[in-house]
């Protein structure tokens, strides 16, 4: 039997909560992170939805960010949704908020609000490469897109000619909200991706 | 593939992303820009803050589009606006300037003294303010996507929004207690719509987050109303109204996320400045009782 798999999901502000259910859901042991000692033991960790300056914000102020550097640079797996996507991003396409240095965590450029506002949210039935079961139905608000990647970026999903999830090596970031429908498959496949987990 | 908006899921998902958050009054783009530096997750555009429309008077009326799209220029957050309870055109009107959120408010003076908006007629999500878990309930029947407590706006008094708060709470506890065959009676005292009584009963929440609004000025308040249950907050003059509303803004942000945590409180609440003086709410008459509007 394998051990549990301890996973951290950023706390500072958004919907975290969700994330922290899904991944109870899919048999990993959430653990909400708000302060740098939170983030010791963890086994991969998941940047929710929210909104990226006001996260990105809470991260210094809370002393956070240096840890996240640190152990994105260790490798530690990631799955950033929304908001999450742009904090990890390596380069963040207008309108940036301010001239705050990138996490970098996957080689993409995000868009904020490509989608536009409020009004134009929408949910819908995407494809997403490699995942058994059909489509995914997707919800998308205020959503990013993905701009620019670098050639050892797969893009996993497309809605409406834009790309909007992707992966690179054990980071994983998506436009859309995978933890506001019941529907597990994008945690699961999260979870299998930290190391140890592949042969269970 | 098919897109489609304006649903339950895309509506109470905004306010999925603004919990943990707050949500500044702003009545500038320079506000906006001082509370969006500040960690503020959304703000709400407003011609005057609570504080003043209380003591102006008059009609207080929806805010002028001008005004409103220059905060939407100014800032990336989302950016809600106020329309009269009732009033629908002024919805519309909102809707169209593409608000992220619309706030039926009870802030504004009553275009009906009967009927709230038809909020499921709209594309762009409603929030609604409640004193008790029957106003709740029928706010979120009429489609209210977020539900905030109401307390009493612009006056720097906290202690509306904890009997709204303990109430909403205290009262969603109760129903959990209850048995199937009880349920249409609590639907008929809190005059409620029944199939909602027997979700909360069931799930032990809203259908809908909820926030907390109305005398939250202090970094202790954030906190005081986040461990009562409140999953963010808006802070209307609270901030503005102060001696230096950037620091105090960064502070009840922090307070906000560490609400739990003391140490960072206490850190956070040095310094200050002057907060808004306020009024004590036991003081004011009943006709001054902002939280009396809505049915």
């Amino acid at each position: 039997m394998t051990r549990q798999r301890r996973v951290g999901v950023l706390a500072l502000q958004g919907a975290f909560a969700l994330h922290a259910e899904a991944l109870h859901e899919v048999g990993a042991d959430p653990v909400e992170v708000r302060a740098r000692d939170d983030m010791s033991g963890l086994d991969a960790l998941v940047l929710p939805g929210g909104e990226s300056t006001t996260i990105g914000h809470l991260l210094r102020t809370s002393g956070l960010w240096e840890s996240l550097r640190t152990s994105v640079a260790a490798g530690l797996p990631l799955l950033g949704t929304c908001a999450g996507m742009i904090i990890a991003a390596r380069e963040i396409v207008a309108p940036a908020p301010n001239d705050r240095e990138p996490l970098g965590a996957i080689g993409i450029s995000a868009h904020r609000n490509a989608f536009g506002r409020q009004v134009e949210s929408f949910e819908a039935d995407i494809e997403i490469d490699g995942l058994a079961g059909g489509p995914f139905h997707a919800v998308f608000i205020r959503a990013p897109v993905i701009e620019a990647w670098e050639s050892d970026v797969s893009v996993l999903a497309w809605q409406n000619e834009r790309a909007v999830m992707a992966r690179q090596g054990s980071v994983l970031v998506c436009a859309f909200h995978p933890e506001l429908t019941p529907d597990r498959r994008i945690h699961e496949m999260f979870v299998r991706m930290v190391p140890g987990e592949e042969t269970t | 593939m098919g897109e489609e908006r304006g649903t339950d899921r895309v509506k109470r998902g905004l306010a999925e992303m603004l919990k943990g958050g707050v949500i500044m009054d702003v009545v500038t783009a320079d506000h906006a820009k001082i509370a969006e530096d500040a960690g503020a997750c959304a703000v709400m555009a407003l011609e005057r803050v609570p504080a003043d429309i209380r003591v102006q008077g008059g009609v207080a009326r929806m805010s002028d589009p001008a005004l409103i799209e220059e905060i939407q220029a100014a800032v990336s957050i989302p950016v809600m606006a106020k329309c009269r309870i009732g009033h629908f055109a002024e919805a519309q009107v909102l809707q169209e300037l593409r608000v992220d959120y619309i706030d039926e408010s009870e802030v504004l003076t009553p275009a009906d003294e009967a009927n709230h908006i038809d909020k499921w007629a709209f594309t762009v999500p409603f929030v609604c303010g409640a004193t008790n878990l029957g106003e709740a309930l029928r706010r979120i029947g009429e489609g209210a996507a977020m539900i905030r407590s109401k307390g009493e706006a612009g006056s720097g008094d906290v202690v509306e929004a904890v009997r709204h708060l303990r109430s909403i709470v205290g009262d969603i506890r109760r129903l959990g207690t209850l048995d199937a065959t009880e349920l249409m009676q609590a639907a008929k005292t809190h005059s409620a719509p029944y199939e909602l009584v027997r979700e909360v009963a069931e799930t032990g929440w809203l259908p809908v987050p909820m926030f907390c609004a109305g005398g939250i000025s202090t970094p202790a308040d954030a906190s005081l109303v986040m461990q009562l249950g409140a999953e963010a907050c808006f802070v209307g003059s609270g901030i503005f109204k102060s001696g230096d509303p950037a620091k105090r803004a960064r502070a009840i942000v922090e307070a906000t996320t560490h609400y739990a945590n003391p140490d960072v409180v206490l850190k956070v609440s040095r310094d200050l400045g002057e907060p808004m003086v306020g009024i004590n709410v036991s003081t004011l008459a009943d006709s001054e009782r902002l939280a009396d509007r809505g049915w």
